[in-house]
């Protein structure tokens, strides 16, 4: 047929055919650490400035969380606290820490870190630090969900849970078939979700102010954001939910990750697009839906989350264990300066949404002169 | 087997596929054959379809009529991840994280060959670093793909897409931002492939680069192949005419052998 007419033997000479030789390791420009057992069956690769952020950021939330279960009404010395801990404490320490501020103290880690992980997944589909759940609507529509099964049928966590996660899931659809325009452009997305986010915001104030003034008034509270009395019956249900979702995050990173590639490098590399990001964006919501059902609407810690796990992991695009953790840390921090740092108890919500406001400004500004 | 293609074995290849994106149809009836080892060249001019065509041919596209044959078997009926190991592609665009560096970008390129226990073996170590060195994009390492040059990146894709180790390699455009000697290292990256049994598919507007590389050559205009074979047996004054509206002059390459187009003046 053809091969007569190349002239190869010019350029070959200079050109490694067949550098198939090992070169030694890679240099990915960060430090990595690479695992390999069981004969090649078990592979991974660490960055290491990941690992490190990691321990660091949870050693940082202990200290926080040690701090806050000894500070309060009854200040108790951190050696008691870690007694109390231990379950060598007298009883009175030990039901002040382990059975009063434990709960509220887990809580604010994995509300934190559930948020984290959401805002992880939105700005990850988004391929926008602003496309996060509490700007493109997606927050308020979980509560507008749980507010309405709070309100008229007065329902429990788990009813309020799936009232957040149906609110939830029918705000997300409706803000991406609107913003649906031959392929929804995160742009797009992200206009349309904040005005579907003032509208539910309005919805629910009225929805609030229809209610009897009792029912009405503790809506508002929670509204407001706030870890205010809870305990550990709200723990369990929170761990559960999380137990259920994370493990299927742990698999659906790696296919995230390689989404933010394209829809078309991702499908050439054998990804179903469509399939996992619906799957992504159920968790997302239902991770959402879980603080909203818990403890009411946490603004801005979805959004500044992945972000500042961004900047201190440096890695590429958002990871979801570094946003998690951040994310937990924030929201401990926060829950912490919310009761301690005023003299009077805030609810959290205020705090996250004063802080968050200010880096929401900067954001926009930021994305504004781009 | 799937009959009705006497001509050249393929092993990969198009049947009657109508190709549409919504209601906009961008072929109808298509037919085309990849023939096995070849290094076939698509050309054709902008917005002819041929970009749509490699995204049917790795099923990036469903066809909504006819269907997509690999090795013998519609490949909508292969698990996705081992068509990802049979079927590579460089898309005409695509989108690098912020902040990535090239060594990580590269891996991703072995996402088909990993899976949840198995993310960095020894053998995707091997194939990150030869794609790499094949591509003359070693030095750049390290460094984040945002800080590059258009042909640096380029580079760092077409390496991806190598890690990837497929039988099969779909090339949209591989040469577009690259200078001349990168282009034609490019070129020359792709025939010793060939050469070591891939097939390669390159969709390329550089006529002449066609020519001289191509082992096959598809030319397409309106969604339809006007013509289809070795460079020197089809390219003519007059298909170059017909599919490009170009007049032009074919001479004999001086240095290969193969058709020269030389586009004459004026209209
Ligand atoms: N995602 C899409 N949605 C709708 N129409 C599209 C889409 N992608 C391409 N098209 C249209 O399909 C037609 C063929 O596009 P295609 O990208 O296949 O052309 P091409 O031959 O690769 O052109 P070029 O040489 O400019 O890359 C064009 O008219 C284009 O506008
Ligand atoms: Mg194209």
């Amino acid at each position: 047929m053809t091969g007569a007419y190349h002239d190869h033997s010019r350029a070959r000479g200079n050109r490694p055919a067949a550098p198939a030789t090992n070169t030694g390791p890679i240099d990915f420009g960060r430090r990595v650490a690479v695992l390999r057992l069981l004969g090649g069956r078990l592979s991974l690769r660490f960055d290491l400035r990941s690992l490190v952020t990691g321990v660091i950021l949870l050693l940082s939330t202990a200290m926080i969380g040690a701090v806050s279960l000894a500070s309060g009404k009854f200040p108790i010395p951190l050696a008691d606290v870690f007694r109390a801990l231990h379950g060598t404490a007298g009883d009175n320490i030990r039901m002040v820490v382990v059975e009063w501020r434990l709960p509220r103290l887990l809580l604010a880690f994995l509300l934190g870190a559930a948020l984290g992980l959401s805002g992880a997944i939105f700005q990850s589909l988004t391929r926008n630090p602003l496309g996060s759940p509490d700007i493109i609507g997606f927050s308020a529509g979980t509560y507008t969900g749980a507010l309405a099964v709070l309100l008229i049928f007065s329902g429990g966590y788990y009813e309020t849970a799936a009232g957040a996660l149906a609110g939830g899931i029918i705000t997300a659809a409706a803000v991406y078939l609107l913003a649906y325009h031959g392929g929804a452009q995160s742009f797009r997305l992200i206009v349309v979700g904040i005005g579907i986010s003032a509208l539910l915001g309005a919805l629910n104030a009225w929805m609030i102010r229809q209610a009897d003034l009792q029912v009405a008034m503790s809506a508002a509270i929670w509204g407001a954001g706030s870890l205010n009395g809870l305990a550990f019956e709200q723990v369990w249900p929170v761990l559960l939910m999380l137990a259920l979702i994370v493990p299927c995050l742990l698999i659906l990173a790696r296919p995230m990750r390689q989404l933010e590639l394209g829809d078309d490098a991702a499908m050439s590399s054998g990804i179903h697009a469509n399939r996992l990001r619906l799957m992504l964006m159920i968790c997302g919501v239902a991770l959402t839906a879980i603080v909203t059902a818990a403890a009411g609407p946490i603004a801005f810690v979805s959004l500044a989350a992945p972000q500042i796990a961004r900047r201190v992991t440096r890695l590429a695009g958002v990871a979801l264990i570094p946003s998690a953790l951040v994310g937990g840390l924030l929201l401990t921090t926060a829950d912490w300066a919310a009761q301690h740092a005023f003299g009077v108890q805030l609810p959290v919500g205020v705090m996250t949404v004063s802080i968050g406001g200010l880096y929401f400004l900067w954001l926009l500004l930021r994305e504004a002169r781009q | 087997m799937t009959g009705g293609h006497d001509s050249a074995k393929g092993k990969l290849e198009a049947q009657g596929v109508t190709l549409r994106y919504d209601a906009r149809t961008i072929a109808e009836n298509l037919s085309v054959v990849i023939p096995d080892g070849s290094f076939t060249v698509i050309v054709g001019p902008n917005a002819c379809g041929k970009s749509t065509l490699l995204r049917a041919l790795s099923r990036l596209l469903v066809p909504s009529a006819g269907q997509v044959i690999l090795d013998g078997k519609a490949i909508a009926g292969y698990p996705s991840k081992q068509v990802a190991r049979t079927v590579g592609l460089l898309p005409q665009t695509s989108i690098a994280p912020d902040g990535i560096t090239v060594a990580d970008l590269v891996s991703r390129g072995r996402y088909p060959h990993q899976s949840f226990f198995r993310q960095w073996s020894q053998e995707d170590e091997v194939a990150v670093a030869s794609a790499m060195a094949a591509t003359q994009t070693t030095e750049l390492s390290n460094r984040p793909v945002d800080e590059l040059s258009g042909g640096q990146r380029q580079r760092v894709w077409v390496a991806m897409v190598l890690a990837q180790q497929t039988p099969i390699l779909l090339l949209d455009e591989p040469t577009t931002f690259l200078d001349i000697a990168h282009q034609i290292e490019l070129l020359n990256l792709c025939q010793d492939l060939n050469a070591a049994g891939r097939t390669i598919v390159a969709v390329l507007h550089d006529l002449n680069h066609a020519c001289r590389y191509a082992t096959n050559i598809i030319a397409m205009k309106d969604g339809t192949v006007i013509a289809e074979g070795p460079p020197a047996a089809i390219m003519t004054e007059k298909l170059v005419e017909d599919v490009f509206g170009l007049r032009c002059m074919i001479i004999e390459d001086p240095v290969s052998g193969t058709p020269l187009i030389v586009p004459k003046s004026g209209k």
